[in-house]
């Protein structure tokens, strides 16, 4: 706690307050008060219109009795466990074919990431129009070889798989460039011992490349998680939760309840079971990933 | 002797292997190759195809659009449907809110977080440790817990539909902090002691000295808060009434609302969206990668 030679003690004062102030103004503001103001929402109803009326624990009780509520944790779920393991083999399929000596890596490494930047909104109004039933692409092609395409977002059975198709195709080239990352800190070495050993191509990938990348595969799985359980744009623009709710998420349970229906502190207390689904996977993956994750 | 000559017999056909298995071994290796590149072609068409489909779609006339034989190739190539989506929009205006809050929240960010994370790496003061701590278990908090209040306090301030309401919240990012600080963290004290020694202020070592050589740090970060300003769609749809203060992912949600069949014009709505930013990171790759890849935050 030593500052400068000659500094006197009003002076950094003045300093310090000039450079983290506004930063720190900003954030008690716009996101620290907002926590806990939303915290004491979930304990009351609140319209805007009449007086806040405290409820207790009335928001989450009827919360956790809501079919809406399950309904919607469900879609999350099945989003997670349609979308993870695919993105996760092609994913990691991308890096292991990426993380060689082949010319023009760049471009396609380029092409593979162009769908992580762009919008959401932009992406999924591409894949309503390339799910169209009638007119869309990937019917038309699916005709080609003699199938007849669903009905995709307009079925209450391919709605979730349709918002899952696009979200892969979206993310896998962000899952390639964190595996990509994590296969290139691998050191050398190891191959060129196991080459000596004389060992083949599947057994350097089962000994060595997964076991070491397995940090960054539990990486992955967490922030695909931690992202997924937030899935809301591409629902809102593709399906707007439908049909008749068959694609309905949490997010867009938080939307409705706040947007549609004013109910403020219902709303809040939803945002608070997401946040601990959210840590409560994150905590079990931390101690499950002591089993499965070698590092070096 | 007769030992040794079934000796050489038997050595013989081996040799032979060999050779035959080098010129075998090679043609497997070409193969292999071939079916690498293979895969990386197929992956790319599944990457690219949908945005040619995009950009096809948004140059076609209506009757070409819903055809039971789509061509990639638009037979009578047009650019009305930008223009149709001027008339029924204010489209410049949008295109300007989406460009001036993104760089609005960029600049506000550089400035901000850098200045922010100066102090926490430079200026020693009681409590910093704790203090930093808590900035980064903020991250942790999703979006989705703040946006009611949030609302509620743009509500109060009288903020909803406005271009401070839109912009303000996305200024203030605890990771931004983090990224620059780290980059502050990397570099040696001593180029500032001496600084400090001929009577330079924190001002002038922060300006001269320390941003100057965050370079890498201020364009990943640069980069990645205009990334997520342009492609912002929640906040946004709260906060925005009209069109006239609409971002243009926002607008263009809308604009499938009004025309749920003329894709052409819907199209052509998502390749202004994406044209932009897709333009700057083929342009600045390396920094749209280390900042996505670092913060796990996706488009």
């Amino acid at each position: 706690m030593v500052g400068r030679v000659g500094e006197s003690a009003t002076k950094r004062r003045f300093w310090l307050t000039f450079f983290l102030a506004p930063h720190l103004i900003g954030m008690l503001i716009m996101l620290v008060i907002p926590i806990v103001a939303s915290f004491i929402l979930s304990f009351a109803e609140w319209d805007l219109l009449t007086p806040a009326r405290w409820v207790g624990l009335d928001n989450y009780a009827n919360l956790l009795n809501s079919p809406d509520f399950w309904t919607a944790l469900g879609h999350t779920c099945f989003y997670i466990i349609g979308y993870l393991p695919i993105v996760l083999v092609l994913g990691l399929t991308l890096a292991l074919l990426l993380n060689q000596k082949l010319k023009g890596l760049l471009f396609f490494r380029t092409a593979y990431f162009m769908p992580v930047v762009s919008s959401w909104v932009a992406v999924a109004l591409l894949w309503r129009w390339l799910l169209n039933p009638r007119y869309g692409l990937i019917n038309y092609g699916l005709g080609l070889v003699g199938l007849q395409g669903p009905n995709w977002i307009y079925d209450p059975n391919w709605s979730l798989p349709s918002i899952i198709f696009a979200g892969i195709w979206k993310d896998l080239g962000f899952v390639m460039m964190l595996l990509l990352g994590g296969l290139q800190a691998i050191p050398q070495e190891y191959y060129e011992a196991a080459k000596i050993d004389g060992a083949g191509g599947y057994k350097l990938l089962m000994r060595i490349t997964l076991p070491l990348l397995s940090p960054t595969i539990f990486f992955v799985v967490v922030i695909s998680l931690i992202n997924s359980f937030q899935v809301f744009d591409q629902v809102y623009v593709m399906t707007g939760g439908g049909p008749a709710g068959s694609s309905q998420v949490l997010v867009g349970e938080i939307v409705n309840n706040a947007f549609s229906y004013s109910k403020f502190g219902y709303a809040s207390a939803i945002s608070w079971v997401l946040f601990a689904l959210i840590m409560g996977v994150t905590v079990v993956q931390w101690r499950l990933q002591k089993r499965f994750v070698h590092y070096q | 002797m007769r030992q040794a000559t079934n000796g050489l017999a038997e050595i013989k056909p081996k040799q032979e292997r060999i050779v035959l298995g080098s010129s075998y071994t090679r043609l497997l290796k070409s193969l292999v190759i071939f079916i690498k590149y293979l895969a990386l072609i197929v992956f790319a068409l599944f990457a690219l195809m949908p945005f040619a489909w995009m950009l096809s779609t948004s140059l076609k006339p209506a009757g070409e659009v819903l055809s039971v034989t789509p061509s990639f190739i638009p037979a009578n190539p047009t650019l009305a449907n930008y223009t149709a989506i001027a008339e029924a929009f204010p489209i410049g205006r949008i295109l300007i809110n989406s460009v001036v809050v993104a760089i609005i929240i960029t600049g506000g960010q550089i400035l901000f977080c850098s200045m922010a994370a100066f102090a926490f790496a430079r200026i020693p003061f009681k409590g910093r440790e704790v203090l930093f701590i808590l900035y980064l278990a903020t991250l942790m908090i999703p979006q989705q817990v703040t946006i009611t209040p949030l609302f509620i306090l743009m509500t109060g301030l009288g903020w909803v539909n406005t271009y401070q309401g839109l912009i303000l919240p996305g200024i203030f990012s605890a990771f931004g902090v983090f990224l620059m600080r780290q980059s502050f963290m990397s570099f040696p004290r001593e180029y500032e002691e001496a600084a400090f020694l001929d009577g330079a202020t924190y001002w002038t070592v922060f300006r001269k000295l320390v941003l100057p050589l965050s370079r890498p740090a201020l364009a990943t970060l640069s980069v990645l808060a205009f990334m997520s300003a342009w492609n912002a769609f929640l906040w946004p749809l709260f906060v925005t009434r009209d069109a006239d203060i609409m971002t243009l992912p926002v607008a263009l949600a809308t604009l499938q609302g009004r025309w749920t069949t003329q894709w052409n014009l819907v199209m052509a709505g998502a390749v202004l969206a994406v044209t932009p930013i897709l333009l700057l990171y083929i342009f600045a790759q390396r920094y749209f990668v280390q900042g996505m890849t670092m913060s796990g935050l996706k488009g």
